[in-house]
């Protein structure tokens, strides 16, 4: 027997459902929602200022350490003489001058039960959501041999500043006819082109000043990203540039500061500059927040960028598992937008929109020569995927005056990304 | 040409143990696979490895399609004599290489 309702039943039925699904909003209409945002670098800011502009009423605030941001995308070309460091660097005025809090401290814990993060400062700030965007740290347990004092006289230089001007300097100072040796680890890491443009240039260096000098690329991989682009010119430009996959056992296994060395499974390599790109992993921030897995990297929804570990944190950037999408900041950017748009519109109690998300990487093989790859993912079966037939690369086979054309497009590339997330 | 890379120390010292390192350069297509025309691309693969030192069997290894390619297999034994230890791989196609070290033992 089917029950009656009665009209009084009825008005009850429709008050009791509503009232469930609309209680949450005034709570949100009357205290402004707050974001935490820890790391200032592109993930970081562009995420502070898209949530800015999607609703102006969150109250935002940004953590990161360092006053100035030293970019990394065309932090190459100071390697090589060709660009000033100030030419990379960034203050964080504008973005505070846009209502985005701005402290400068790191970040020494989270509690994601109390929505708190707590500052070297002793500050601790309260948060709806968090959005943490700590970019790479390097794994110092991952290569025998190397560590944070091998450091300063082998560097890394993968992370913009110092390290970029130490290894200039060892540059300069290497005398014609040395043998400059780059070390390039496997994948996941930071800039996938990035070992190969900086081979490039360091080439181009050496050929215009040193041309007597020899430059290896040990690389732990067998394939790399705009590998045919890259190997077709150096075969053009560069006879003094000789790379060593992994099948060719170019895997570094251990280095030695004293000796200046770098050793493989089947041989060892004296180097007069070595510049050793170590294995890599989020920062260390993600791993105080319990949003690493044991990857190192940080698992995440691809519409939200929420952490699939920890609710109520997002992830963006390098740190993040961003399925096909590399490590670039062209791609942290684009997940910083697509992640803002999903957290305001969580904070507002609505269903996030699937995103498409875009990456453009520039690379120079020569000043006046530059390649690209192109790429846009789109969420499947929950991990960001490559949409078939979309993006390439750029063609194999094009006359010097298109590789002029995209070296010009790649510094419009860096203008326009650095106005957009620090101008 | 082998395209083989060898790791054998060239000196040890008598009942030493020692590593050696072998990667032999190899598509180890599996079979599994098919062209975008739907025909099944045939089998390939190293299945066998054998490693002799002055011709006495110290190792030997049976390789599957599971395999990645460019095989890189290594395993350690004890240095008994000066002499050769030698290498060599088997595989579909009627496919064989070898290599060879010399390691002095003293």
């Amino acid at each position: 027997m089917t029950p009656k309702h009665s009209r009084r039943n009825f008005l009850k039925l429709t008050v009791g459902g509503a009232s469930a699904s609309l209680l949450p909003l005034p709570a949100i209409a009357q205290a402004a929602p707050r974001v935490v945002v820890v790391g200032g670098g592109f993930a970081g800011a562009s995420t502070a200022r898209a949530l800015r502009k999607a609703d102006p009423r969150i109250a935002i605030t940004l953590v990161e350490t360092s006053r100035i941001f030293t970019a990394c995308p065309f932090s190459n070309g100071v390697i090589a003489g060709l660009r000033e460091l100030p030419a990379q660097q960034f203050g964080y005025e504008r973005i505070s001058a846009g209502g985005i809090a701005v402290v400068f401290a790191s970040a020494t814990g989270v509690e994601p039960q109390k929505k708190t993060v707590a500052l070297s400062t002793g500050q601790r700030l309260d948060y709806d959501r968090l959005v943490v965007a700590p970019g790479i740290d390097i794994r110092w347990d991952g290569l025998p041999g190397y560590d944070e004092a091998v450091a300063e006289q082998m560097p890394h230089a993968w992370k913009a500043g110092e390290q970029t001007l130490l290894l200039r300097r060892q540059l300069e100072a290497m005398s014609d006819g040395g043998t400059v040796i780059i070390s390039a680890p496997a994948n996941p890491f930071r800039c996938p082109p990035g070992p190969y443009e900086r081979a490039s240039l360091i080439a181009y260096y050496l050929k215009t000043t040193k041309p007597r000098s020899k430059l290896i690329v040990l690389d732990a991989k067998d394939q790399f990203s705009k590998q045919r682009l890259f190997q077709n010119a150096w075969a053009e430009l560069y006879p003094n540039l000789e790379w060593v996959g992994l099948s060719k056992g170019g895997k570094v296994t251990s280095v030695d500061v004293t000796a200046r060395t770098l050793t493989t499974d089947f041989g060892t390599y004296k180097a007069d500059v070595a510049n050793v790109i170590p294995p890599q992993k989020a920062g260390r921030i993600a791993d105080l927040a319990g949003v690493t897995d044991r990857t190192g990297w940080c698992p995440i929804d691809p519409a939200t960028f929420e952490s699939r570990l920890v609710p109520g944190i997002h992830v963006v950037g390098d740190a993040a598992i961003a399925g096909g999408m590399p490590k670039s900041a062209f791609s942290a950017n684009a997940q910083a937008k697509a992640c803002a748009f999903a957290v305001a519109a969580l904070l507002a109690g609505r269903k996030p929109a699937e995103p498409k998300l875009i990456n453009t990487c520039y690379s120079l093989v020569a000043p006046d020569y530059g390649i690209t790859v192109a790429g846009v993912y789109r969420p499947v079966n929950g991990m960001l995927t490559d949409v078939e037939g979309a993006g390439g690369v750029s063609p194999t086979d094009a006359p010097h005056s298109t590789r002029a054309l995209e070296a010009k497009f790649a510094d419009g590339w860096f203008k326009t990304i650095t106005n957009e997330v620090f101008g | 040409m082998t395209r083989a890379l060898i790791n054998v120390p060239s000196r040890a010292r008598r009942g030493e143990i020692i590593a050696i390192k072998t990667l032999i350069s190899h598509v180890m297509e599996t079979g599994f696979r098919y062209t975008t025309a739907g025909e099944r691309i045939s089998r390939d693969i190293i299945h066998g490895f054998v490693a002799t030192y002055n011709g006495e069997e110290i190792f030997r290894a049976e390789l599957f399609p599971a395999l990645s390619a460019n095989p890189f297999i290594t395993f350690h034994t004890v240095a008994t004599e000066s002499g050769t230890i030698e290498f060599r791989w088997t595989g579909d196609n009627g496919y064989a290489a070898t290599e060879s070290a010399k390691i002095t033992v003293e």
